[in-house]
């Protein structure tokens, strides 16, 4: 039996009727069409499909899409505003903090989490905080320099 | 991966998710942040055909101090004991525990009753539990029973918890004065979970000596468990190095260590030993020993 679920993904409103079993990563892809959150490892622990749910970073590959209705999503594609990339994203290109790109709009979303928790953070928290989120490219380095990158350009919190 | 279908159901009380229960029995799941049943789901190691989420369940998320007990809701997340000011200043090993599951992610969404009533072998929250000697609270359509952690870890993946009831509260003493407490685990490279993880709270007394010592090891075995020639070895001893190192020599005792693919029973039983001397001698020195 269908269920109706109704949530915000990047300010806007969409309802549909899905089956319990839907996954929300699927629902995010294939029923909302939205392909910027991808599926890696589908078990939990390689980030790929990291959103942000009501302001926390969390899994989309573990959840019902029944389980979030009601929630405030923000995927990869809510980030950039007006054509301009968000200081993370700019983060990661100014340090190359990617090769093949599969990995980094999960990164980009944990990263969003980490610098609102940790405005500064160091190095050790930085690669502590990034343990949910696999890269099999890069070996981390420039993903860690390009954090710290965006923690240096990030606008002053109100 | 797509699970196996299943009817959902997010009842608006405990008393509700209790009838829910009752009506499909063997055929239901509670679900509580759903990061081990639905990956479980997704795998098809689980095919509930009613999902229970507790999700709209008031009263069962938060943390509280009740005289010298923490009271933390079943469905608190790793995350809210992580972050917890009350955790931090009563009982700052748990917030240190739960900064150690999985990664942020998960933590944001695991929750502590899950963990425990889900009795992974390799979760960290037991060991935990089990040092610290907490207790956990079972509601059911006759009212509410207390179960030592002790009474609490059946077997693999089996708790006390019945058929017919759901984990509502877990209760943990905060730890008497010059007191220490620390886990420490070898966690598995991706998923984050303990090879082999051991707390260890430790009391000493007036002289210096070690009142009581309560050591708990997860991941080696089926189940978490106490290690009890631990903490024999502990009691009454002025806990240098040699003491130390003497008793965690102990450690593998008791613990049914399985091998797998993260090791031999030989090297598991090692890391026990390894581990259950550094958590000790960092909860001597929290102690003040």
């Amino acid at each position: 039996m269908k269920l109706p679920v109704k949530m915000t993904i990047n300010g806007q409103s969409y309802s549909h009727e899905v089956e319990p079993r839907l996954l929300l990563v699927h629902y995010i892809r294939e029923t909302v069409g939205l392909t910027g959150t991808h599926v890696g490892c589908d078990t939990s622990q390689c980030g790929a499909c990291t959103i942000l749910m009501d302001g926390q970073a969390v899994k989309s590959c573990t959840f019902f899409a029944v389980q979030t209705d009601g929630a405030n999503i923000m995927t990869i594609e809510g980030l950039a505003k007006d054509g301009e990339l968000h200081p993370i994203q700019q983060g990661f290109w100014e340090k190359h903090g990617l090769q093949c790109g599969f990995c980094t709009p999960g990164m980009i979303m944990s990263v969003y989490q980490m610098l609102e928790r940790y405005p500064k953070p160091s190095e050790e928290l930085i690669r502590h905080q990034l343990e949910g989120n696999l890269c099999r490219c890069t070996g981390y380095h420039n993903i860690v320099k390009a954090i710290e990158w965006a923690a240096e350009h990030m606008p002053a919190k109100k | 991966m797509y699970p196996a279908a299943f009817e959902y159901h997010a009842p608006g009380s405990v008393k509700e998710a209790l009838g829910l229960l009752g009506k499909h029995k063997d055929d239901a799941k509670l679900l509580a942040g759903g990061h081990s049943l639905i990956p479980m789901m997704k795998l098809r190691l689980a095919q509930p055909k009613h999902l229970i989420d507790l999700r709209k369940v008031p009263g069962l998320s938060g943390i509280k101090q009740d005289g010298n007990v923490l009271s933390i809701g079943a469905m608190t997340t790793h995350w809210q004991v992580e972050s917890s000011a009350l955790v931090k200043s009563k009982l700052a090993v748990m917030s240190e525990v739960a900064g150690l599951i999985g990664d942020p992610a998960v933590r944001n969404r695991g929750t502590v009753g899950g963990s425990i009533a889900h009795a992974d072998p390799a979760a960290d929250w037991p060991a935990a539990m089990i040092a610290l000697g907490a207790e956990m609270v079972c509601e059911g359509a006759k009212g509410r029973r207390t179960v030592k952690v002790d009474d609490w870890l059946k077997g693999l993946m089996s708790t006390a918890v019945g058929e017919d009831e759901i984990l509502v509260e877990i209760r943990v003493p905060v730890l008497p004065a010059s007191s220490g407490a620390a886990y420490l685990k070898f966690p598995h490279p991706a998923s984050r979970f303990a090879v082999v993880g051991v707390a260890a709270a430790v009391t000493l007394d007036g002289k210096g000596m070690c009142a009581k010592a309560s050591v708990g090891v997860t991941g080696a075995g089926t189940k978490a468990v106490r290690a009890k020639g631990v903490e024999a070895g502990c009691a009454g001893k002025k806990l240098d190095a040699a003491a130390i190192e003497a008793a965690a020599s102990k450690a593998a005792e008791g613990v049914d260590v399985q091998a797998d693919l993260q090791g031999s029973v030989e090297y598991k039983s090692h890391l026990c030993r390894v581990f259950a001397k550094r958590a000790l001698t960092e909860a001597v020195k929290r102690a003040g020993g």
